[in-house]
């Protein structure tokens, strides 16, 4: 029991890789603030695009989506960050992280959207173009915000799930907080540091996720 | 005002309308009955190209609707309309269905767009009600706020779609007043519709549709007289049944 305490829930350990955990969180912070947007707005894009008149548009992005779904995402990133630098293009691991994730999640918030987008009644769009606005303003003012408001639980979810895919950036060697706490464990041969980087992303995540079961509660979903 | 010509609209090999000639006065009230299936909604939704013309023509005011070179964004706001369904935004309450046309297409500041759609909403009774969102009213409730969403951009003519056949007959009642007043006032407006006590007391003509054409049109007194057209007498009996 004393052995199982020492090795996991050392507080002199934890406290000393506290300061490089905290700034792997940071990092960790920062790829989220890079990618969620980047997702959030791609994936929009996505699925107005897949509602395209286009065949062609709507083709391209089914198979773009497809392959991006099946693809893991930590191929994606290992594909990207020793593959590109073949064809010249040297990117840092950060913006390898970004691209990879932007590109993964896009395609998964797309999906979202896009059923958000089937969920509002042609009705709404009558309605709307009756007055007189615009294709592009009923979208805006009217079809978007119910869509977003209709599939915010599968938003929130995914978001969700793109904070925990940032670990994979250990892998590149992005100093966010996995690696951080594993450098740390590396260190002090102790496990510790990844306890403690654990009950970061649970304090992080946990209200989220609670908050994701409130709201599908009330919506009845 | 709206001036229809040879209206034909065919869906795939099904011709839903064979040739409409129909003329709309200013001020007048033009009610369409007919049964199921005659073509009569799908000739109000041509008349603001909700759906799209085979041939013919439609002049509103003299423009040309069906023109590539007519503006339909500036043309539909004239051409206001009422659905079944209603159709209100759900995530916008009252004051905010009819103040976001009021914004985005005509540019008024949110004090003046305020300002029209109370008053708009004073005319259908329910001022009371403009913080209230579309789950918060009853149908009729509903209908009529999305009646002032459509009379705040002052349209030179209003088409209703059967406003009142998703409505229980006491709540028709509020959307059938507000419309006759709305006639009193002087709008001009088409209505696809059942209510036959509202035609008689309200309409200046009204106009039997079958199978995609005009069968007779004329003044409340002939249409639902002894003088009505074999066909006529025969819906209007079916329908009383």
């Amino acid at each position: 029991m004393d052995a199982i305490l020492q090795q996991f829930f050392n507080l002199d350990i934890m406290a000393q890789a506290a300061p490089l955990v905290f700034r792997g969180l940071g990092m960790t912070l920062l790829v989220c603030c890079a990618v969620i947007p980047l997702g959030l707005v791609g994936g929009l894009l996505v699925a107005l695009g897949s509602r395209s008149h286009s065949r062609l548009l709507r083709g391209l992005l089914a198979g773009l989506i497809d392959l991006l779904r099946a693809l893991p995402p930590l191929v994606l990133l290992i594909a990207i960050s020793a593959g590109l630098p073949f064809a010249g293009i040297r990117l840092s691991p950060f913006a390898c992280v970004t691209l990879a994730l932007f590109l993964n999640t896009s395609a998964y918030y797309g999906e979202v959207y896009r059923a958000g987008l089937e969920s509002v009644p042609h009705g709404q769009w009558e309605a709307a173009r009756c007055t007189g606005m615009t294709a592009w303003q009923t979208l805006v003012h009217v079809v978007i915000p119910q869509a977003v408001r209709n599939v915010l639980p599968d938003l929130v979810s995914n978001t969700v799930e793109v904070v925990k895919l940032t670990s994979l950036a250990s892998v590149v060697a992005l100093p966010e907080m996995l690696y951080s706490a594993d450098m740390a464990r590396s260190v002090t041969f102790n496990s510790s540091p990844i306890v403690l980087a654990a009950l970061i992303y649970l304090a992080l995540l946990w209200p989220v996720v609670r908050l994701m079961s409130r709201l599908e509660h009330r919506l009845g979903t | 005002m709206l001036d229809i010509r040879a209206l034909r609209k065919t869906f795939g090999a099904v011709e839903v309308l064979k040739g409409i000639d129909l003329k709309v006065a200013r001020q007048e009230l033009v009610f369409i009955i007919g049964p199921s299936g005659s073509g009569k909604s799908t000739l109000l939704r041509c008349m603001n190209r909700l759906e799209e013309p085979s041939d013919g023509s439609i002049f509103v005011d003299g423009v040309d609707l069906l023109s590539p070179k007519t503006d339909i964004n500036l043309m539909r706001r004239k051409l206001g309309m009422v659905f079944q369904s209603f159709n209100l935004y759900p995530h916008k309450n009252a004051l905010g269905n009819v103040t976001l046309a009021l914004r985005k297409v005509l540019r008024k500041s949110a004090a003046e767009a305020e300002a029209i759609a109370m008053a708009a909403l004073d005319r259908v009774g329910l001022k009371e009600k403009a913080g209230n969102f579309p789950s918060q009213l009853s149908g009729g409730q509903q209908q009529r706020v999305a009646i002032a969403r459509a009379i705040a951009l002052e349209p030179t003519v209003l088409l209703f779609d059967e406003p009142t056949s998703a409505l229980d007959p006491e709540l028709a009642g509020s959307v059938l007043a507000a419309m006759g007043d709305l006639k009193k006032a002087g709008m001009t407006m088409v209505v696809v519709s059942h209510e036959m006590r509202f035609a008689r007391d309200f309409a200046d003509r009204v106009v039997f549709m079958e199978n995609g054409e005009v069968v007779q049109d004329g003044p409340p007194a002939v249409l639902f007289g002894p003088d009505a057209h074999p066909r006529v007498k025969a819906f209007l009996s079916e329908l009383s049944h």
